[in-house]
């Protein structure tokens, strides 16, 4: 978290203790802090306040939008469209409402990452309820078009949801310029607190509540506020916007710099996604005749927190569905690395990544039967 | 990280590494979990293996495990070689993450795969 963040959410735990919902003067303490942070994130996508609904992160907000889309629309149809390199949390809910009956459409994606606009605008049923597809992915970094998506949504009057997670505060977002009605955010992505998160969800969309009970958040989110992670989140959206131009075209050179020395350095390392628009602070790198999870502990043993697509890491033990969908085999996944880099990231740490990586490296082709040197 | 000190020794020092150019027997297996690759090379004499050598494509666990096996298999006889199972090299090195168990596996399969002829 960025210090200003810790400094922002500290008197809500000791002062304005109250809950936002309460009438006396310690829940309108905190109430005013709440709408406060409510302005941040809405002025970050360009929002109004009145559309941003607090929920416990990236996750929910998936699930809220695209639970609450189906079941509203149940008497419309029954027919969803998104794309086959969604996070988890969109993924596994459409494969959920498809058990449940619903009918989904996975959009495939070209080599790098990219959905074809064009597939989405032929995949349009009369009975489609719902698009979902991410802004920017949270592997490889691939921006999608999604101004273009959301036109297209818009002229078949289908509903638009949009997992921003990666994208919010990296690359600037206009809510009203992409023609999105839902768009989740997740207050970690930039460096404000865990367990926070929103959902934009445009005014005058129709969402049944996941969650009922006392009717919070307008009736779109029921339970008491998490009213000390709303404020880390709205001072991390502050700063996530006042860096937009100036912290992120930095990130977006050290992103280079680290995939340049690391090229230059090491044999047989392929860049994933590298002709896509990309987010400026992921690079998603594919070592030849070396493991993944091997890499990542190798690399954690000398300070450096990465993570891979290789199946030998995820609990699943299948390789990256993003990795798989952008046509990668098994075997390339296998060695697939994730660099996540970020406004805390100095030249010296990417130097660092670029002086130790090729000795791991090195050392793991040594023990691989298939490496030979040339 | 869950992984032992002593499983992380065997993956950042691993032992036995190498091949066998006049070896008995070879054989490479690959996990049919994750795709993690193992060939093992050994000389046997009078039923006991005098020595053994391993390469590995994979993640530090199967790394960990294919050494550590390796290294058991010298001395041994192959009788006995060929009771070694996957919970007995995973133990040794201090017990596996339960998503890294199938790890074990590789270096069991080898074992088996390459004593079939003796």
């Amino acid at each position: 978290m960025r210090p200003e963040v810790v400094a922002a959410m500290m008197p809500v735990f000791t002062e304005h203790f109250g809950n936002a919902s309460s009438i006396h003067w310690f829940g309108q303490q905190a109430k005013a802090m709440m709408d406060d942070a409510r302005q941040q994130v809405a002025r970050l996508i360009n929002a109004e306040t009145a559309e941003v609904v607090f929920v416990s992160g990236g996750t929910e907000a998936d699930n809220l939008a695209i639970r609450g889309i189906a079941d509203s629309q149940r008497a419309k149809g029954r027919h969803i469209i998104t794309s086959r390199i969604e996070h988890h949390a969109v993924l596994h809910t459409c494969k959920d409402l498809e058990k449940q009956g619903y009918d989904v459409t996975w959009l495939p994606v070209s080599r790098d990452g990219l959905v074809d606009p064009e597939d989405l605008r032929k995949a349009i049923r009369p009975d489609t309820i719902l698009i979902t597809i991410m802004h920017a992915n949270n592997e490889i970094g691939t921006i999608q078009p999604l101004e273009e998506i959301g036109q297209i949504a818009e002229d078949a009057d289908v509903y638009f949801h949009s997992d921003g997670v990666q994208s919010t505060g990296k690359i600037p977002v206009d809510v009203r310029k992409l023609k999105v009605d839902l768009y989740s955010m997740s207050s970690h992505k930039i460096h404000g607190p865990k367990g926070v998160g929103a959902l934009f969800v445009r005014k005058g969309t129709i969402l049944k509540p996941t969650m009922t009970g006392g009717g919070h958040e307008r009736n779109r989110r029921s339970g008491t506020e998490n009213v000390a992670g709303i404020v880390g989140f709205g001072e991390a959206a502050r700063l996530a916007r006042e860096g937009l131009k100036t912290d992120m075209p930095r990130v977006a050179t050290l992103r280079d710099r680290l995939e340049a020395g690391l090229k230059s350095k090491i044999e047989f390392i392929h860049v994933n996604a590298r002709n896509a628009p990309r987010l400026p602070n992921t690079s998603n790198i594919m070592v030849d005749y070396a493991e993944g999870e091997g890499l990542v502990i190798s690399l954690d043993l000398k300070g450096v927190a990465v993570s891979t697509g290789s199946a030998c890491s995820s609990g699943s033990l299948e390789p990256s569905h993003v990795l798989t969908a952008i046509g990668k085999t098994p075997d390339e996944a296998h060695g697939s690395l994730r660099f996540s880099l970020s406004t805390m990231t100095t030249e010296e740490d990417v130097d660092y990544v670029v002086e130790t990586l090729p000795g791991i490296v090195e050392r793991l082709r040594e023990l691989s039967p298939y490496y030979k040197k040339v | 990280m869950a992984y032992s000190e002593k499983l992380l020794d065997y993956f950042q020092n691993p032992r036995c590494v190498g091949e066998i150019p006049d070896a008995h027997a070879i054989a490479e297996v690959s996990n049919p979990v994750c795709g993690d690759v193992m060939k093992l090379w050994v000389k046997v004499d009078d039923g006991r293996i005098q020595d053994a050598k391993f390469k590995a494509q994979g993640c530090s666990a199967a790394i960990a495990t294919s050494s550590y096996a390796t290294e058991m298999l010298i001395g041994m006889r192959v009788a006995e070689a060929r009771r070694i199972t996957r919970d007995q090299i995973a133990e040794a090195l201090g017990g596996l993450p339960a998503s890294k168990i199938h790890c074990s596996v590789l270096a069991s399969d080898a074992i088996k795969e390459v004593l079939k002829g003796f």
